[in-house]
């Protein structure tokens, strides 16, 4: 039924809201097309991490199925985008000596400097998502992109690192599993996005990405083309329909519908003193609502997220790297006015995350709730990309999963 | 018995200050013992009780039996028979406490010895020029509502009476253990914490340190009156120590994950490490302290004792002084005013002689010194919350990152966090984000 010059990419992203399936083709030529999209409300998770296995795989199971029908065809492997407050990132050096006089560098000494640059200290509860390579430097001279072939006596290699706690990693990919479906390779989920929305100019230019989940809040750093920072909050819409929920005291669903339809990431001067009466579902008697109360308690909980997003990256120095701007993505990027925020806490254009850099259907693409599960096939199509490694990340990956089982 | 069973007191080190740890009833007495196995150096033990029989199985040779003649060597029935034995016997204890710099009494609250002795022999001892760092422990709550009611009131006297009170609820051990883990080891554990934090103490105050943190830096982070304080010490050796210190750190109950730093107003650090102990790790540990309690006056003190060898040792003292207007007492505590807590500080039992500077019970209708705030209004939850926000409203504090780190009212009530109740809890410098942004930053809406 299909070519062997097709390769199936699925990316499958378990979100706090929803459950969502991408499924991407790639070409021989190496183009890449989203053919089938599939999603479900997902119920079993809060803050990006599954609290109810059981309901979480049901919800997996009818987005990929979702998912299977549109492209026709079987999903029988995915990209697993994980995430939660438990996940972090930090550069990391790893160095190598070249004994005992300076000589050619080989591959075999490009793997050594990255194994020493993986062996960070890290509990022994946690495990490595990514190992993000950045730099090479080679004799002091910084900035080296391939350093094979190069004379020098000492190579280092400077990496960023995303690790989590092994045992909440394992849940999502337990939930997969035992869909009798394989796990290709898990992903963070602000990663996942990054590739989805950044293009190459801009991840040159330096830009920093905000996917703004209903549980978990992620943002990457991008600048001269490399990864420079990671970060989650864990916080997201849930707290904002929280907020509402309990400062205007409606219940969860009328605080997230009446988040839909007035909410706004500002104050703006048309909404003082506005209000809106609240039909009663229950019998009890009507009340007016007040959307200035309701935009305040809104804003206030966005303005603080950005705010702490802003902290962090001052902290590591990196706002003045973000030429190209801040780029939002998540059903969080939806709320009006959310870039006039967004703008005046970073002083940097803002722009909405819209996919470029894969093709296929226009309707997936235009919205950036999905750009996460868009950039984990994304991920799937660089790894799928190099051939050669294509076996090594498979055996790396079962070792991994064995590992983890066991430990469990 | 009419002899009491004292040993002079033995002083500390000859030329630093002269410091005793007392051990007040029975919990304090296991605390002491604690202790005394794992020999916290240079600073004396001690112990006091009313029971003749348990006072004689500790092996802690100086010990101070009171009420021989009142409860004839049984214990205290009641904890206004300890106080009122303690107020009796006030001159024996200020004999007792004579000629010290620094009397750390550790006790239970909630029994009948611990709760009545406990906050006589501080005044007493704060009076014979001491300074007076009280540990106790709040007991269980399985061990039911009277005991948590003698606690609560024997703690309100021990505050008005020592010069810092660092409270440490056993209930927050319970936490730590394991739900089957027997009884044994839950006071254990709870005995332990309580030592540890001691050992820091002390070797805080009696070693000689390179970054010297020391007696008077004690005093100043603790020193001045109603001061709310937290203890904690962690331990870890090997590589990556001070990640794992902090994160024991974190860990202990009775730091709240951290809550408790953030609100702290002065933070006393001690660290202690073998000959390894490197520069960049002192600046890397102090960096996480540090951000953990922006607010705080940190003090920091550092050591190298070779015995440590790589293990490395840090013992936290965190206090936040209560405003005096009284707007950063929890309202659960509105109640429990200090003017109250002093009027019966004198206690009202039978003690001999009537005392000249007696005041009136609490309740009474006599003039008060105005040295005390006014009683609380009257108010229900939501009324006292409104005027918290009104107040702070008014004093004129605005929104802002400044705030950040103020935030009275996480303390204030249990604000239900909906559908983040049992989930992990999203904590950024010691604020919880679950709680409602314009909650936390005092935000009235009308």
């Amino acid at each position: 039924m299909f070519s062997r010059s097709h390769h199936v990419i699925v990316g499958l992203e378990i979100g706090t809201s929803k459950v969502c399936a991408v499924v991407g083709r790639l070409s021989a030529e190496g183009v890449l097309n989203v053919v089938g999209v599939g999603q479900h409300r997902s119920r079993g998770v809060r803050k990006g991490e599954i609290v109810d296995l059981e309901t979480a795989s049901e919800d997996i199971r009818k987005a990929l199925v979702e998912a299977e029908n549109m492209a026709n065809l079987e999903v029988r492997s995915v990209f697993l985008g994980v995430t939660g407050a438990h996940i972090c990132g930090f550069n990391n050096r790893g160095r190598h000596h070249i004994p005992p006089t300076y000589r050619e560098i080989t591959e075999e000494d490009v793997q050594d400097v990255i194994k020493n640059a993986r062996a960070v200290n890290l509990p022994a509860d946690h495990h490595v998502v990514h190992l993000i390579r950045q730099h090479f430097i080679v004799d002091g001279q910084p900035e080296v992109v391939n350093p094979v072939r190069m004379e020098a006596r000492q190579m280092e290699l400077d990496v960023h690192v995303v690790h989590g706690i092994t045992s909440r990693l394992q849940n999502p990919i337990k939930a997969v599993k035992g869909l009798q479906i394989e796990v290709e390779d898990i992903v963070f989920n602000g990663v996942a996005s990054s590739l989805a929305v950044l293009g190459n100019q801009e991840k040159e230019l330096g830009a920093l990405v905000i996917d703004l989940g209903s549980g978990v809040t992620e943002y990457v750093v991008y600048a001269e083309g490399i990864i420079k920072h990671t970060g989650v909050l864990a916080v997201g819409g849930d707290h904002v329909t929280n907020d509402l929920a309990y400062g205007l005291k409606v219940p969860m669903g009328r605080a997230e519908a009446l988040k839909i339809e007035h909410g706004g990431a500002l104050l703006t001067p048309d909404v003082r003193g506005r209000a809106v009466r609240l039909g009663s579902e229950t019998g009890a008697s009507d009340r007016t609502l007040n959307i200035e109360h309701l935009r305040r308690i809104m804003s206030l909980r966005l303005e603080e997220t950005l705010e702490i997003i802003a902290e962090d990256l001052d902290r590591a120095g990196l706002l003045d790297y973000l030429r190209a701007g801040v780029v939002l993505c998540g059903g969080g990027s939806r709320v009006p006015e959310i870039d006039r925020l967004t703008e005046r806490i970073f002083g940097l254009p803002v722009s909405i995350g819209r996919t470029r850099t894969v093709s296929g259907l226009a309707a997936a693409l235009d919205q950036p709730e999905f750009a996460t599960a868009i950039g984990l096939v994304r991920f799937g199509s660089y790894q799928l990309g190099r051939p050669a490694r294509a076996r090594g990340l498979t055996a790396r990956l079962a070792e991994k999963l064995g590992s983890m089982l066991q430990r469990s | 018995m009419e002899q009491p069973i004292t040993n002079p007191s033995v002083a500390g080190g000859q030329a630093g200050p002269r410091l005793k740890v007392v051990g007040v009833g029975g919990a304090g007495l296991h605390a002491v013992e604690h202790l005394s196995r794992n020999r916290a150096d240079a600073a004396s033990l001690a112990v006091v009780h009313t029971d003749a029989r348990l006072l004689g199985q500790s092996p802690i040779e100086d010990r101070l039996l009171l009420g021989s003649h009142l409860t004839r060597g049984m214990k205290a029935g009641d904890p206004d028979v300890g106080r009122a034995i303690a107020e009796g016997e006030a001159e024996r204890i200020g004999e007792f406490c004579a000629g010290l710099d620094l009397v750390l009494i550790l006790s239970g609250l909630g029994g009948n010895t611990g709760s009545g002795v406990a906050p006589v022999l501080a005044r007493v001892a704060r009076e014979s020029g001491a300074l007076v760092l009280a540990i106790v422990t709040l007991p269980f709550e399985f061990e039911g509502r009277r005991r948590t009611v003698q606690a609560q009131a024997a703690l309100r006297l021990l505050r008005t009476a020592a010069d810092a009170v660092i409270v440490l609820p056993n209930q927050k051990v319970a936490g730590l253990i394991e739900e089957n883990a027997s009884l044994t080891e839950a006071l254990g554990k709870a005995n332990e914490l309580l030592a540890d934090g001691v050992r820091g103490l002390c070797r805080l105050v009696t070693h000689e340190g390179l970054i010297k943190a020391d007696f008077s830096d004690v005093c100043e982070a603790v020193r001045g009156r109603h001061a709310e304080s937290c203890l904690a010490a962690a331990e870890a050796a090997g590589e990556g120590r001070v990640r794992a210190v902090v994160q024991r750190l974190l860990e202990s109950p009775f730091l709240e994950g951290g809550a408790a730093l953030a609100g702290a107003d002065a933070l006393l650090v001690s660290i202690a490490g073998g000959p390894g102990l490197s520069l960049k790790e002192i600046h890397q540990l102090m960096d996480q302290i540090n951000r953990l309690c922006e607010k705080a006056q940190v003090i920091m003190g550092a050591e190298v004792d070779p015995a440590l060898e790589d293990r490395l040792l840090v013992t936290l003292v965190g206090a936040r002084r209560v405003e005096p207007d009284g707007t950063a007492d929890q309202p659960g505590e509105v109640d429990e005013r200090i003017d109250e807590a002093a009027s019966a500080l004198v206690s009202e039992f039978p003690t001999g002689a009537e005392e000249p500077g007696r005041r009136p019970p609490a309740g009474s209708t006599a003039p008060r010194s105005p040295r005390f705030a006014p009683p609380p209004p009257n108010l229900n939850e939501e009324e006292t919350r409104r005027l918290l926000d009104h107040q702070r409203r008014k004093s004129g504090r605005r929104r802002g990152r400044s705030n950040n780190a103020d935030q009275g009212l996480l303390n204030l009530e249990v604000i239900s966090k909906g559908r983040f109740d049992r989930s992990e809890p999203t904590r950024h410098r010691g604020e919880d984000l679950d709680t409602p942004t314009y909650i936390r930053r005092g935000i009235v809406l009308n």
